[in-house]
């Protein structure tokens, strides 16, 4: 399909999958605040997402894996041809509208990646060692001990505040740019998109860095 | 002219004999440089002195002087027609600068432009792009009537906003993927606006966008430098809108 071989198909493409994932994102971060609760809230919200019917749960972990996989093979793609678009370098080169965000997204997608690998083999997979893994006498998985219990070290919540920092870099320019691909932004609207979308990234990165702090700092207790 | 004070310039200027030749800077000192200098002029002058000492002239584009044609392309202290707002190289002046600054000179630099000779470099594959329909396919004959078609202001102004594009390629040089978005968003968009560019919007928009890729210019990662370095201040919309018409031009 030629759509698939131009760049602009392409980065529709990449915009898409990108705005999937920034929406489950937002999702994921409206769940997850049920910890505040309290344990029965994020307990009980983790009950009612692995209580629906498992080819939902399949269908949606698919969708995601397909969204991730083509988001990440395109922008590596992207990037690799776009380093042959200036063959030769400038000695001076000043930039006026670039950001650090929009220079290092190929950078920040990589920590991006590695950090969701973890984040899946932590929390999904529970294959990482020092997990505190409880089932009740009912039968009901004790989600809030597994969470608590990773967030006690320094180390632990460290890395999440840094994964969701990469994250603010990554959406700091990513949500912008997913309007403009798809082309709907111009000049009246992009600064209010561009300030908009900056300011959804801050409210991710403060909503997500809030859980493993408000753990380590004893905030959030058991 | 009332001014006594001139200045001396150094400049650090990019070399390079042919396509081949792997290129250099050379360091230059310009003198008697007065701020009513353009900065085309002030190079006007070291070719002189360059001539006077039998050495070979640096050889740059230049056409009009007077900002319209596009043909000047030097990006000065790493930009793109020396940064000054809605303002090409022939239209940048000497005022500009100091006495004593260091002044370096570079061609455009971009896969789509190979380089010919020092500032000079071969633009062609933006006429690729328009060749590829950058144009309306119309019944030549009689003048038509003033108003038979009639264009709201708004759509004539955006229009307008889009064929200021002189098609030098500042675009192209700011841009850090080396990728032509602007200026083909700006031809796609001057046409897709009008009542005479809608029959043929689709099957320009496909044909412009594949000549992109087919001349090697990057794809576009919006860092919006286009914008930045645009002496015509083309603003980004005009890449929203070429790919709203992409998106169309797909059903």
């Amino acid at each position: 399909m030629e759509f698939l071989n131009t760049s602009i198909g392409r980065k529709m493409i990449m915009a898409v999958t990108g705005g999937s994932m920034i929406l489950f994102t937002i999702i994921h971060l409206l769940g997850n605040s049920s910890i505040f609760v309290g344990p029965s809230g994020i307990n009980s919200y983790a009950e009612h997402l692995h209580s629906m019917p498992l080819p939902i749960i399949v269908a949606f972990r698919a969708v995601m894996l397909a969204l991730f996989v083509v988001h990440v093979i395109y922008g590596i793609q992207l990037t690799l041809e776009n380093r042959v678009g200036r063959t030769s370098q400038y000695a001076l080169k000043a930039n006026r509208k670039a950001t650090f965000s929009s220079e290092n997204m190929i950078w920040t997608g990589s920590l991006l990646f590695v950090f969701i690998v973890y984040h899946l083999l932590h929390f999904t997979f529970r294959s990482t060692p020092g997990l505190k893994l409880v089932t009740d006498a009912s039968g009901h998985f004790d989600v809030f001990a597994m969470v608590a219990s990773s967030f006690t070290s320094f180390v632990g919540a460290g890395i999440y505040v840094a994964f969701v920092a990469v994250l603010f870099l990554h959406l700091y320019h990513g949500i912008q740019s997913f309007f403009q691909t798809i082309g709907q932004a111009n000049d009246s609207t992009l600064p209010t998109i561009t300030t908009v979308g900056r300011f959804v990234a801050l409210v991710l990165f403060l909503g997500f860095a809030s859980i493993p702090l408000s753990i380590l700092l004893g905030i959030i207790k058991g | 002219m009332s001014d006594h004070k001139t200045m001396t310039i150094n400049l650090v200027v990019w070399r390079q004999k042919n396509a081949n030749d792997t290129g250099k800077f050379e360091n230059y000192t310009v003198k008697g440089i007065t701020g009513h200098h353009s900065f085309l002029e002030m190079l006007d002058v070291l070719n002189e002195d360059l001539i006077h000492a039998g050495k070979e002239p640096v050889n740059f584009d230049h056409d009009c002087r007077e900002g319209i044609c596009g043909m000047c392309s030097q990006v000065i202290n790493g930009m793109a027609h020396g940064g000054q707002e809605r303002t090409t190289v022939c239209q940048l002046h000497m005022r500009k600068f100091k006495d004593g600054d260091t002044i370096y000179v570079e061609p455009w630099r971009a896969r789509a432009f190979p380089l010919l000779k020092d500032l000079v470099v071969d633009r062609s594959a933006l006429d690729r792009i328009i060749q590829a329909g950058g144009y309306t396919s119309c019944h030549t004959g009689g003048v038509p009537d003033a108003n038979s078609t009639l264009i709201p202001k708004p759509a004539a102004d955006e229009s307008m906003d889009a064929a200021e594009c002189i098609g030098c390629g500042a675009c192209v040089a700011g841009c850090p993927n080396g990728a032509a978005m602007l200026f083909t968003g700006a031809k796609v968009s001057q046409f897709a606006v009008l009542p005479q560019g809608r029959p043929e919007a689709k099957q320009r928009v496909l044909n412009m966008v594949q000549a992109m890729k087919d001349n090697n210019f990057g794809n576009c990662t919006n860092h919006y430098e286009c914008q930045a370095a645009c002496p015509k201040g083309i603003n980004v919309k005009f890449i929203a809108r070429m790919n709203r018409e992409y998106f169309k031009a797909q059903f």
